[in-house]
């Protein structure tokens, strides 16, 4: 058994896991630092789960190997990996008390009695369930059951503790107070956290690095600030809340930026990646960066079409005269059929190469 | 109170229209188990002579009669246990999904459809003193003359093995598959080995299920009836407690006691299920659920 924390970084080498004749996970390279806290975010089925699996030891590797330090983790079985694991459904052990439950790692360890007790204890407070700790794990509500569950985890002091969308099963507002409980105890114990999230306002709150996956593959490691502002392809931009993605055709470079036609406009942006004058691409901008004009005369006509209400701002959807539909945000109450004119900020507008579906 | 909010009341305490569904169930189970358990209790009641009870009083007072309990436990009980026993690792490996299955669960599962006569036909030439069994054990020098594992006690208990393991296997793979397989998962990444993950985990989330797969394969064995006769000792070590109900009614004509004979039979049956369940309800009996799903 591996005493927790002492490692100085982990490192996954091409981890690649086949199910029947594909990939789910193809050539995973990534190296954690201790005490990071690291997200792997993408849409169901990009193979953010089972890279999870394979770090736990849950499932076997194709091919690749990871490293803790020196030692080779992927030929132990997980019981020899010393991490801790947050199941999505929790996976409490149902006929065990919350006490019972926190205290199985530490059981499992050959702990001394007495030190399991104090620790187990001091779990519980972390996890302010003093009042649960001899209920049975049915008895509790989600929240409670989550925190029994990290608190199992952790409890064990793991080199690396993972999580696998631990916050999916909550409501709106107990997600929000869990992401943050769960940020503050990785840094009050010093804990080197791996979490797998599709929730992009989850990853970016929370880590501070996050690997975007897509179909097995890995699309952009960067800070949550980078993946944000400067996803590093349209895929990622899609995800990450550029709602507003146009086929469009590079008309010329301008300096730093280029010129884009499509759909009757001429926009400014700043390019990703290479992309000539004359090739296709795709010109992404998030709702948010969408202005309504301040004067007649400075931007795009449009028309309103469909506007939602979501409390201090508005969300509308748009239509240009060539019927190109926008999607903006604004705090200007906004009625259908109304027409308005729209400027595209241009330090926000991103124009990636187009590439054809399917395609990485 | 109008008649529409009368019905609403009604329907609250779950008596409306879909109660008659259960019409067909209650005549079938009026018909044929309330009618005939009473009407044995009332011939039982009624011997040719001696009181009511004089029936009870002759079962018990004769050793002949009285050891059937034991003879039927010896056999019934070892049986119900090891088909519990031996269905735990078979279920317990043949979990989740692999090539095979399928035949595999076909194979373990025929004895099923084949009924006791068979069984006990093909028991009496594989296990038979010149039967393959013993030839092999002859053959190979294990033994020097041919082991007796037909008309005895050993061949009554094989059969209710074979007829009865079906049952408890089906039984237990499905408890175990109630059993979220993410439990395991968790009790390896926190640090348990495959033996204490069995036993700490699975085993304790399975034990009332078995506790019932156990009553069922009992209660099976318990009402042996053809197979004592044909692979056993009738008129010795396995005289089981049907042969002598058999014997009271249709041999000595002696009614009272057939029905007295049957009527303890069930209550036997009752006793050792009542202290089963009894034990059971000690178990963790909740959810087998790791949690929100």
């Amino acid at each position: 058994m591996t005493d927790g924390g002492r490692f100085d970084r982990l490192r996954l080498d091409g981890v690649t896991r086949r199910f029947g004749g594909s990939d789910a996970l193809a050539g995973l390279d990534l190296t954690i630092e201790r005490g990071e806290f690291i997200t792997l975010l993408g849409p169901s089925g990009c193979g953010k789960s089972t890279a999870l699996n394979c770090l736990a030891g849950l499932l076997p590797l194709t091919r690749g190997s990871i490293w803790r330090d020196e030692t080779r983790l992927d030929t132990l079985p997980p019981e020899q990996r010393g991490f801790g694991m947050v199941f999505q459904n929790y996976a409490l052990f149902p006929h065990m008390s919350v006490r019972k439950n926190i205290a199985f790692g530490l059981r499992m360890r050959r702990v001394a009695r007495a030190e399991v007790r104090r620790r187990t204890e001091e779990a519980i407070r972390l996890v302010h369930l003093e009042a649960h700790a001899d209920k049975l794990p049915g008895q509790l509500s989600g929240g409670q059951q989550q925190r029994v569950a990290i608190a199992r985890a952790v409890v064990v002091e793991p080199s690396l503790v993972l999580m696998d969308e631990p916050l999916s099963n909550l409501d709106a507002k107990l997600r929000l107070e869990m992401r943050t409980e769960i940020r503050r105890l990785h840094q009050s114990l010093g804990l080197t956290t791996v979490y797998v999230t599709h929730d992009q306002e989850e990853a970016l709150s929370m880590s501070d690095r996050l690997v975007v996956l897509r179909a097995g593959r890995v699309q952009q490691i960067g800070t949550p600030e980078q993946v944000h502002t400067r996803p590093a392809n349209r895929h990622i931009a899609d995800f990450m809340g550029f709602r507003n993605l146009l086929p469009v055709r590079v008309a010329e470079q301008a300096g730093d930026g280029v010129v884009v036609d499509g759909g009757g406009l001429r926009l400014t942006g700043s390019p990703v990646g290479g992309i000539g004058p004359g090739e296709p691409a795709v010109a992404a901008i998030r709702p948010e960066d969408v202005r309504i004009a301040d004067q007649p005369g400075g931007g795009v006509e449009v028309t309103v079409e469909v506007v939602e209400y979501q409390g201090r701002e508005l969300s509308a959807e748009v239509r240009t005269g060539d019927g190109v539909p926008l999607h903006l945000r604004t705090t200007r109450r906004l009625a259908p059929k109304d027409r308005i004119e729209i400027v595209l900020d241009p330090a926000r507008l991103l124009v990636f190469p187009a590439e054809p579906d399917g395609a990485p | 109170m109008t008649p529409v909010a009368f019905r609403h009341r009604l329907a609250e305490r779950g008596i409306d229209a879909q109660l008659l569904l259960l019409g067909p169930a209650a005549v079938f189970v009026a018909a044929l188990f309330v009618y005939p358990f009473c009407y044995g209790i009332a011939v039982s009641l009624q011997p040719v002579e001696g009181g009511p009870f004089a029936a009870y009083q002759a079962f018990f007072r004769d050793a002949y009669q009285r050891d059937t309990i034991a003879t039927t436990l010896r056999i019934a009980l070892p049986a119900a246990l090891l088909n519990v026993l031996a269905s735990v690792p078979i279920a317990y490996r043949m979990r989740g999904r692999f090539r095979g299955k399928r035949v595999l669960t076909t194979v373990l599962v025929v004895p099923i459809t084949l009924g006791t006569v068979l069984t006990a036909e093909g028991l009496l030439n594989f296990l038979g003193p010149t039967g393959w069994f013993n030839r092999v054990l002859l053959a190979l020098g294990v033994v020097d003359a041919p082991v007796t594992l037909t008309h005895n006690y050993w061949g009554v208990f094989l059969s209710l093995v074979i007829t009865g393991f079906p049952f408890a296997f089906l039984l237990v793979s499905s408890y175990l598959s109630g059993i979220d397989p993410s439990l395991e998962k968790a009790g390896a990444v926190l640090g348990a080995g495959w033996a204490q993950r069995f036993f700490r985990i699975t085993l304790p989330l399975l034990a009332p299920g078995l506790a019932t797969t156990f009553c069922l394969t009992f209660v099976l064995a318990f009402s042996v009836f053809p197979s004592a006769i044909l692979v056993g000792d009738p008129s010795g070590t396995t005289r089981v407690i049907s042969i002598a109900a058999y014997e009271a009614a249709y041999v000595r004509y002696d009614y009272a006691g057939g029905a007295a004979a049957a009527i303890i039979m069930g209550l036997v049956e009752l006793v050792v299920i009542g202290v089963v369940l009894g034990l059971r309800s000690l178990l963790y009996t909740g959810s087998t659920a790791g949690g929100k799903g």
